[in-house]
C-alpha cells in the first residue's frame, strides 16, 4: 500500500514517520510537500499527517496548515473513505480542517508535556485500530502543549454515544484515571475518529513507539497502530 | 479578490478571540492566581486571556470593513467555533 506522509513547514516527525512506516512490510511511504495540491498525482491508499509545529503554531496549532493546497486534496480523499491519520500536530490540523470535531486547547497545566503514556483502545472499527483489541492498553509517548481535547457538553456526549473516541489515556491497568490524564483533556480523550471511521487523530506518537528498542517497556505498540491499515477489515468506507 | 474593494478609506478593525464561557482558560487563571491575587489586587475576580488581531482594511464605510473582517474570520477559521468566541469591532481610523 502506498501511503502519503504530508510535510508542512515546521513538521518534525515526518522522517520518523517515514522510517516507522518503512519497517512495516507492505507499506511504501512517500513524503509529499504541502503545496502539492495533487499529492504527486499518485493514488494513495492512506494519508498521514505527522507531528511537528506546522507554520510555527502561529495563530493556533494546525489552523494555517489546514488551509494548505494538499489539505484540500486530503479532504476530498477523506470524503471518499480513504484512511487519514493525524498524529499530534497532524491531529490538530485535522481538527482545524473540520475533518474531526472539537478543539485542541492549551494543556491545563500550560506546560509542554513530553512523557510516555498509556492509552486504551476504545474503537476498533477504524483503519488504524482494526489490528488492535477493544480495551487493549498501548504505551506511546506524547509531546505537545496544545492537546486538551474540548467539545461543548452536548456534543461531547454525542461523540461518546456514537463511539467516536478512538483512544483514551489510562493507567497501566487500563483505567482512565485523573492521574493518567496528562493535559486536562476532557474524558481522558487521546484520539477521536470521524463518523465514517476513516479519519483518525491522536496526540500520542505511534512512530516514536514503533520499535521495541524505542520503548521503555520494550513494546513496539506504535507499529500495531500503523500496520492496522493493511488489514482489509479496517472499516473506513461510508455505508 | 471579489469581496475585496480597493476603493474607500482605511479602517482599523479589532478581532478578539477568547475561550467561550465555561471553557477553562489556564493562562488567565495563572495570571490571576500566581501574579495578580498575590500582589495586593484581591478585588480582581477573574482574568481570561485571549488573542488579539488588529486588522487594517480598505472599505467604503465602517460597516463594510467590519463585515469583511467577520467574513475573513469565518471563512479562514481564524477562531475554532467549538471552543472560541470571536468579537469583531471597529477601532480607530488611522490618520493618513
Amino acid at each position: 500500500m502506498r501511503v502519503a506522509v504530508i510535510r508542512f513547514p515546521g513538521s518534525n516527525c515526518d522522517l520518523d514517520m517515514m522510517t516507522a512506516l518503512r519497517t512495516i512490510k507492505g507499506i511504501e511511504p512517500d513524503l509529499v510537500w504541502h503545496e502539492d495540491a495533487s499529492l504527486g498525482g499518485r493514488d494513495y491508499g492512506a494519508v498521514i499527517l505527522p507531528g511537528g509545529f506546522a507554520f510555527a503554531d502561529r495563530l493556533r496549532a494546525g489552523v494555517i496548515a489546514a488551509n494548505s493546497p494538499a489539505m484540500a486534496r486530503v479532504k476530498r480523499l477523506a470524503d471518499r473513505g480513504v484512511p487519514v491519520l493525524g498524529v499530534c500536530n497532524g491531529f490538530q490540523i485535522l481538527v482545524e480542517s473540520g475533518l474531526l470535531p472539537g478543539a485542541l486547547l492549551r494543556n491545563s497545566t500550560l506546560k509542554f508535556v513530553c512523557e510516555w503514556t498509556h492509552v486504551r483502545v476504545e474503537n476498533t472499527r477504524t483503519p488504524f485500530t482494526s489490528g488492535l483489541r477493544q480495551g487493549q492498553v498501548l504505551s506511546m509517548p506524547i509531546a505537545h502543549g496544545e492537546g486538551r481535547f474540548f467539545l461543548q457538553r452536548a456534543e461531547l456526549e454525542r461523540l461518546e454515544k456514537d463511539g467516536l473516541v478512538a483512544f483514551r489515556y489510562c493507567d497501566a491497568s487500563g483505567k482512565p484515571t485523573a492521574g493518567s490524564n496528562p493535559t486536562g483533556t476532557l474524558h481522558n480523550i487521546a484520539g477521536v475518529c470521524n463518523k465514517a471511521g476513516n479519519v483518525v487523530g491522536l496526540m500520542p506518537h505511534p512512530e516514536r513507539a514503533a520499535e521495541a528498542l524505542l520503548s521503555p517497556l520494550g513494546r513496539p505498540d506504535g507499529a500495531l497502530v500503523l500496520s492496522s491499515i493493511l488489514r482489509k477489515s479496517g472499516g473506513g468506507r461510508r455505508a | 479578490m471579489a469581496f475585496f474593494t480597493t476603493k474607500g478609506r482605511t479602517f482599523e478593525v479589532s478581532v478578539v478571540i477568547s475561550n467561550k464561557p465555561g471553557v477553562r482558560e489556564p493562562e488567565g487563571e495563572t495570571i490571576l492566581h500566581d501574579l495578580v491575587a498575590k500582589s495586593g489586587f484581591e478585588q480582581v475576580e477573574s482574568i481570561r486571556a485571549g488573542k488579539y488581531l488588529r486588522v487594517r482594511v480598505v472599505a467604503p464605510d465602517p460597516a463594510s470593513a467590519k463585515r469583511l473582517v467577520e467574513k475573513m474570520c469565518n471563512d479562514l477559521r481564524i477562531f475554532n467555533p467549538a471552543a472560541h468566541s470571536c468579537e469583531v469591532s471597529i477601532g480607530r481610523v488611522p490618520g493618513r
